[in-house]
């Protein structure tokens, strides 16, 4: 019993990694249909935010609530830049954003590995994320890992910030009036150019703070993007493009389904298994579990 | 036209080559050393960057220093010796291609690095095609012999082994395997699961992750259900970093589930983090630690060059002492020619800072001594059992019974 609520409990961890580094790519490809292949090396920009923060603060606890922020900005700031420089030239290619922001994540990539060197580097996690906490005592515990728990609820609080600005705020309206019906939302006065910087500083944004919540998880490295993004693709594909709730469902689906398989097979199996359940789903539903039935985007 | 004019030029080119050859001996290689000036090149194969850099990059620089050392004290056979350094960049293929560039643009008289066994399974081929030598400084699984290999690290019966035979001494009955997934930890698991089959241990279960994964919790939920006595880790790279997190995380201590690591030395355990690993065990032949005088002289060494809170491990410390090996062959043979280098090789001996070793020709193996060490608090490794002497190489483990069966 304890080993099914641990289990279960782990998919849903692996799920909220999941959510979170597929949460702003659901702004940025769900809503604004832009491949951005860079999005992997913003979640990076957010990871090595946080070990630059350690290096100055010595409070693990501290640098980390700190590196919450920062890697916001940072990692949206370069999500700003990238979209002014190139992405605004190719809203009406989406295809080509795949070329240019795949040219761009290997350039981020390398500049990583010239700044911070080749070899991958590690945060330390403050002593209050290091442990666990005993849901079940007894002969066969269930533990619970704080940092886990942490992640967890780093995503929801994620996921409700993100629905509450689409839902409530002029800036979230204006959003999805531009990716309704882009020339209507132009001539009502909106100005589209600024909507689309500001729905990219926010996507690429929540990609840092996801960074932030994987130094807890693993190392930090220049290529951890890479095998990132995939996931999040898979993710944001499978739950229907543009479609918030679908994004949430599938991610903790996907967490769950790969900790189970996992561990009544193997990690690669598991792996395998996930993919080929994926590819069927897609044929069953080729526009994901949710689709744009409404007006509504949210 | 062009394309005539280049080809002129490679038939050209390779008839120097072929000259070359004949002037300098009777090697019928391809590719040969060039010694001709007063200097002769060496190649430094590791990955600088990668899930591998974490672990390899310290063996360049161990590799580098013995270099120095050596020029500062006269090079070898009158000859400085110049280091040309590739990245293999945690990449199989990347390594296959930077040794065949090694030996043929740069013309090598050896090769020194490989970490993985994949990698060295990529290269096995190229240095034995061009006849060209390779000194491979990590402990791996065994079952492998190449007439064109020096394998300075332990194999399974200097490491794995005894590692075992600890385990069993402490009272351990039953162990989980964890490991990264290529041939290493498969071929490693075979011969425990062989071992365990033959000295009534239990073998609870058997996980793998792909090399450089960060995603342990299953595996970790996986290791604490079975309520093994033991866990033997053959992770490599910084798939240790995820796992060591996840395992305390889970509640698993030193205490209740010791983890005996066989790819984690002194240079992981910093950057992984002490507070993770205190306590835990590791099998290797040699710490920063091991007393002797070769080795104070090593560290101090090495501190000097790289910084003072830059720990020296086995790897390391079988990297530099691949290359003082290399010397005393190449002396000895009088020569840099592969072959009269090999035919010299057997009996060879240096005090390293592990204690003495001795080649054995035949296998191109060393003798090693096996250690088992705890990991502590401050990051170092305290030796808690020591084999007494060095152990003679059996990388097909023929002296052992209950190994027949593994190829």
């Amino acid at each position: 019993m304890t080993v099914i609520l641990g289990q279960t409990f782990t998919g849903i961890s692996i799920g909220a990694v999941l959510l979170l580094i597929a949460l702003g790519l659901s702004l940025t490809f769900g809503q604004m249909n832009v491949i951005n292949m860079a999005h992997g090396e913003f979640i990076m920009a957010g990871a090595y935010t946080t070990y630059v923060l350690q290096k100055s603060i010595s409070s693990a606890g501290l640098s980390l609530l700190v590196a919450l922020p920062v890697a916001f900005l940072v990692a949206g700031a370069l999500g700003a830049l990238l979209e002014w420089v190139l992405i605004r030239r190719l809203y009406l290619r989406p295809l080509d954003t795949l070329l240019v922001t795949w040219g761009v994540s290997l350039m981020l990539q390398q500049a990583a590995r010239d700044i911070f060197g080749a070899p991958n580097v590690q945060t330390r996690a403050p002593d209050l994320l290091t442990g666990n906490i005993t849901v079940i005592g007894g002969d066969d515990p269930l533990t619970f890992a704080n940092s886990r728990l942490f992640i967890l609820g780093l995503a929801i609080t994620a996921v409700v910030a993100l629905s509450l600005t689409l839902r409530l705020t002029p800036l979230g309206r204006r959003i999805r009036g531009v990716v309704q019906i882009r020339d209507l939302a132009e001539v009502s006065g909106i100005s589209t150019s600024r909507v689309d910087r500001t729905a990219f500083f926010l996507g690429s944004g929540l990609a840092g703070v996801a960074g932030v919540a994987l130094t807890l998880v693993g190392p930090i490295g220049p290529t951890m993007g890479t095998n990132i993004i995939i996931d999040a693709f898979l993710v944001i594909v499978v739950g229907g493009i543009g479609q918030l709730k679908g994004t949430v469902i599938v991610a903790f689906v996907l967490g769950v389904l790969q900790s189970v398989l996992e561990y009544s097979t193997t990690v690669s199996v598991a792996k395998v298994l996930v993919l080929v359940a994926i590819v069927a789903f897609l044929q069953w539903r080729p526009q994901g579990l949710y689709t744009l039935r409404t007006r509504s985007l949210v | 036209m062009a394309g005539a004019a280049a080809l002129t030029a490679v038939v050209v080119l390779s008839a120097c080559g072929a000259k070359t050859d004949a002037a300098g001996g009777s090697s019928d290689a391809a590719a040969k050393a060039d010694t001709s000036g007063d200097t002769v090149k060496v190649g430094l194969l590791n990955s600088l960057s990668g899930t591998m850099a974490i672990s390899e990059v310290t063996v360049r620089d161990s590799l580098k220093l013995a270099i120095d050392e050596i020029n500062a004290s006269g090079g070898v056979l009158g000859k400085k010796v110049k280091p040309i350094s590739e990245d293999g960049a945690s990449d199989w293929p990347t390594f296959a291609e930077k040794a065949n560039k090694l030996i043929k643009e740069d013309r090598v008289a050896a090769t020194f690095g490989c970490w993985t066994s994949a990698s060295r399974k990529a290269v096995k081929p190229v240095f034995e095609k061009n006849k060209s030598l390779l000194f491979y400084p990590v402990q791996y699984e065994g079952l492998e012999e190449s007439p064109y290999i020096f394998y300075t690290g332990a194999t399974t019966n200097q490491q794995i082994v005894p590692a075992l035979d600890y385990l069993k001494s402490q009272g351990k009955k039953s162990i989980y395997l964890v490991g990264s997934d290529y041939v290493f930890p498969r071929t490693a698991n075979k011969i425990i699961r062989a071992y365990a089959k033959a000295n009534g241990m239990k073998v609870l279960g058997e996980d793998y992750a792909p090399l450089g994964s960060t995603e342990f919790s299953t595996i970790a939920n996986k290791v604490k259900a079975s309520k093994a006595d033991a866990v033997f880790n053959t992770l490599n790279g910084d798939s240790n970093v995820a796992f060591f997190k996840e395992y305390k995380s889970a509640g698993l201590t030193a205490k209740s589930m010791p983890v005996v690591s066989v790819s984690i030395a002194e240079e992981e355990v910093k950057s992984i983090g002490s507070q993770y690993l205190a306590g835990q065990l590791t099998a290797w032949n040699y710490y920063q630690t091991t007393a002797g005088e070769a080795n104070t002289k090593f560290v101090k060494a090495y501190k000097a060059k790289y910084g003072q809170d830059k720990p020296t491990s086995d790897p390391m410390e079988a990297a530099y002492t691949s290359v003082y090996l290399w010397k005393a062959m190449v002396e000895k043979a009088k020569s840099f020619d592969p072959e009269k280098v090999k035919a010299a090789s057997d009996g060879i001996t240096f005090d390293a800072p592990e204690g003495e070793v001795t080649v054995d020709g035949a296998s191109q193996h060393i003798y090693k001594t096996a250690r088992i060490g705890k990991i502590g608090t401050d990051g170092l490794i305290e030796q808690v059992w020591d084999s007494g002497k060095a152990i003679k190489p059996d990388p097909y483990l023929k002296g052992y019974s209950w190994a027949s069966g593994l190829s």
